[in-house]
């Protein structure tokens, strides 16, 4: 182990942005619309995704607002029932699945692994304007009245009962389906075929792992759903009967094939900051990460077993009783896996030098939900308590600490932490720490109460509710604006970094990994010159932390 | 999969020995920019067959609850005209084959034919299914309204009456399965198309031609489909 073992952060001290990087390499609108640089077309998603998630956000407050009161007061039941649908429509589809791979992942995988851009940098672009595309139909949808379906498409409410947009809102979600196939298998094949000299697999940092998972749940359950969604799409449109119990066919079809994808997207929301989190906490333990091998191998068999657990969705549908107990058992044995991640995670902190940066409290956070999110997974796991609670705010809130809370404490922790790299410029820490803890306080405000509504019995997807329910549910109203707030102000004070934050160096964290030995932010090619890997992921017993990070020694 | 970090190794020089002018910037070498383009296509054909194959699992649960009516409708299918079909599909593959033998040995003449006869072949394909499908509308096995089905299910001599929408569901999966495959058939043709008038101004060389190669992957997929398809929907049901 010689010098060349230790990235080298004191050789780049910039006090200024480097004069030629990817972000000033032209300056066109063409130059960014036809760009096929992988760092811009992360940046790019960065722009859509967000506005989607702010959509999103606004009919989440529509449905917070309408369930301050028992009575139906705000809308009708119509309106409410595509409020919600909106919601989950485009936080599902538009922002939770192409969030951290498309965006953090885009970034960060040719430079994790020292190359100079993805496989496919065309069909990387391709797979932006493919999400442009399906969101802009999507939109359209909207405007012209929107969709009433939950963001589920049940049959056969959705082929003869609905009579809003159906098929539209159906094309959108295949096309928002292709453009996040296309990203899983340029991961796939960049991951391959791509990595520079000497980054063998047992070198890789965790984020890859997790990209690399994401990406095979993303090639092969999507086309499931882009052919289940066209069948619907057939249905109403030719009158056909393939889900249609009046006319031979059996909407239960529909169920296995629509959670055979929709179940393991859940592992491609959480996979990816499940990624994130590892390198955070190593980071900011300043160690190894406990038992690598294990977290790593935690995120194929997430994404292995993940694809054996879908029809816990139909404990109540009339699957047979046999089918629901294995179904059952592999839901809790989804479970091990996830488990080995959180134990890893605290074991690496143990004894680390701890520092509590903005990024590192996400990652604290994102434990935190994502624990209570998948203990109350194993509830549901369970049959009994499953018929229980099924269809009530119990799934609601138990689905939005996996999804939402695990999800955004990754992306945000991630976006914070990358920040320096992708836009060269410190974020304001006072406020980003305010903020982390905004969004973690806002959010167990909002879904805790929401467990006990459903264990008490109050049903989702209704509009009215009685008004004993209405504590709890003031309670939850308020803990969304709370994360309203805690959301809204990272996009304000990031923005605000882009030109008043302090300019971060190559490796403002004294963090391992490749993408921190090129400078901030990177030229368009990635590295000067191809690096050679000579060391295992997060050696951080050989790097020096930055004096500002250096834990105080006890007296 | 093999790894590529043999290949990796090397800082890319221009040796104008190598030099290929379809090599692109941020491959080291053209080996691994075509390990690259034929993984990316392998896992193509991956997502392929998971789009089609929830199409077959509707057909298998459909097949086993409505047995009756689903090997009534099968005998209802021109049998002969899917068979055609399927040798088109198969001496198709065959040139294909050709094709990319052609562009291995560097004779551009010899490519430019086989892709332009594996696209007429694609074409014979896509008539002959339009003669089937025209067929369907005549005698009234087009799902919809104007549907007709009063067959019976012969079972050894058994006439076993056939419920109608059960037969219909049976006629909904053929033009949805065949459908999709006819749709990869037109898009393959105008792959293949391009591929030819590129092939013809010589824009592959015996160091290039990896497009052709991923194409005829594409190509053989699609015939593949068919394979299973024919037997699954026309042959099952005429042991007697």
């Amino acid at each position: 182990m010689a010098s060349t073992t230790i990235p080298a952060n004191q050789a780049f001290a910039p006090s200024s942005v480097p004069k030629l990087n990817y972000l000033n390499n032209g300056h066109t609108v063409r130059s960014w619309l036809l760009t096929t640089d992988h760092k811009r077309i992360a940046l790019l998603y960065l722009i859509s995704v967000t506005s989607f998630f702010f959509l999103g956000g606004f009919f989440a407050m529509l449905v917070r607002l309408e369930l301050l009161t028992p009575q139906g007061d705000l809308m009708q039941a119509d309106t409410y029932n595509k409020a919600f649908t909106m919601h989950g429509m485009i936080m599902v589809f538009f922002f939770l699945i192409p969030v951290v791979p498309a965006i953090l992942g885009n970034f960060l995988v040719p430079l994790m692994i020292g190359a100079k851009d993805l496989a496919f940098p065309r069909i990387n672009l391709l797979s932006w304007y493919l999400y442009v595309i399906a969101g802009t139909l999507f939109l359209h949808c909207m405007l012209s009245g929107g969709v009433d379906t939950g963001w589920t498409f049940y049959t056969p409410y959705s082929t003869v009962g609905s009579n809003t947009n159906v098929i539209e809102a159906g094309l959108a979600v295949f096309i928002v389906g292709f453009s996040s196939i296309f990203t899983g298998l340029n991961f796939i094949v960049t991951i391959h075929r791509m990595r520079a000299p000497g980054l063998t697999w047992s070198r890789l940092p965790l984020f890859i792992w997790a990209n690399y998972a994401t990406s095979l749940i993303m090639i092969l359950g999507t086309p499931v759903v882009a052919i289940t969604i066209v069948l619907v799409a057939v249905e109403r449109l030719f009158h056909l009967g393939i889900f249609d119990p009046a006319l031979g066919g059996d909407p239960l079809l529909f169920q296995h094939l629509f959670w055979f994808y929709s179940h393991p997207a859940v592992y491609i929301m959480v996979l990816p900051s499940m990624g994130v989190i590892s390198e955070l906490i190593a980071c900011f333990a300043r160690k190894r990460i406990f038992g690598y091998k294990q977290v790593a191998l935690s995120s194929i068999a997430i994404a292995v077993i993940g694809f054996l657990v879908w029809a816990h969705h139909m404990f109540v549908a009339g699957i047979s009783l046999y089918a629901a107990m294995i179904f059952s058992f592999l839901t809790f044995f989804v479970g091990v896996p996830s488990a080995v991640k959180v134990f890893n995670w605290t074991a690496t902190l143990y004894k680390g030098s701890i520092t509590y940066a903005t990024p590192m409290l996400y990652a604290f956070g994102f434990i935190g939900l994502f624990t209570i999110g998948g203990l109350t997974g194993l509830f549901l796991a369970t049959l009994g308590i499953d018929v229980h609670v099924t269809d009530t705010y119990f799934v609601v809130a138990h689905f939005h600490y996996v999804m939402v809370g695990s999800v955004l404490m990754g992306y945000l922790g991630g976006l914070h932490f990358w920040w320096p790299k992708i836009t060269g410029r410190m974020y304001p820490d006072g406020w980003a720490k305010l903020s982390a803890l905004l969004v973690f306080a806002g959010f167990n405000l909002t879904f805790f109460p929401q467990f006990i509504l459903g264990y008490v019995g109050m049903p989702r997807r209704y509009w009215q509710y009685p008004p004993e329910f209405q504590v709890l549910n003031v309670l939850s109203t308020a803990g969304a604006s709370i994360l309203a707030v805690g959301y809204l102000l990272p996009m304000i004070y990031l923005m605000w970094s882009l030109r008043y934050g302090p300019i971060a160096d190559a490796n403002p964290w004294g963090a391992a990994g490749l993408e921190w030995q090129t400078a901030s932010p990177p030229p368009t090619f990635n590295f000067e010159e191809t690096p050679v890997v000579t060391w295992e992921a997060y050696n951080y017993e050989e790097i020096p932390a930055p004096k500002e990070l250096e834990a105080p020694v006890a007296g | 999969m093999q790894d590529s970090q043999a290949n990796t190794g090397s800082v890319a020089t221009i040796d104008h020995e190598s030099y290929n002018p379809a090599l692109r910037h941020h491959f080291a070498d053209p080996q691994q920019q075509k390990n690259a383009a034929s993984l990316g296509m392998w896992l193509f054909i991956v997502t392929e067959i998971m789009f089609f194959g929830g199409m077959f699992c509707a057909y298998l649960i459909y097949r086993l609850a409505h047995f009756n009516a689903f090997a009534a409708g099968s005998q209802q299918l021109n049998i002969w005209m899917g068979a055609i079909n399927t040798a088109v599909l198969i001496v198709s593959s065959v040139t294909v084959v050709l094709a990319v033998k052609a562009a291995e040995m560097g004779k551009r003449k010899a490519l430019t034919g086989y892709l332009v006869v594996t696209v007429l072949l694609g074409a014979t394909f896509l008539v002959v299914k339009g003669f089937e499908y025209a067929e369907k509308f005549e005698k009234h096995h087009v799902p919809g309204p104007t549907f007709n089905f009063t067959d019976k299910f012969d079972d050894n001599g058994k006439q076993i009456p056939v419920n109608p929408k059960e037969a219909e569901l049976f006629f909904s999966l053929y033009f949805a399965m065949t459908g999709m495959h006819a749709l990869h058939m037109i898009i393959g043709c105008g792959l293949f198309s391009t591929l030819a008038v590129l092939a013809w101004k010589g824009h592959y060389t015996t160091n290039y031609f990896t497009p052709i190669e991923n194409a005829g992957l594409y190509w053989h997929l699609v015939d593949i489909i068919w394979i299973y398809l024919f037997p699954l929907l026309y042959l099952i049901s005429r042991h007697s």
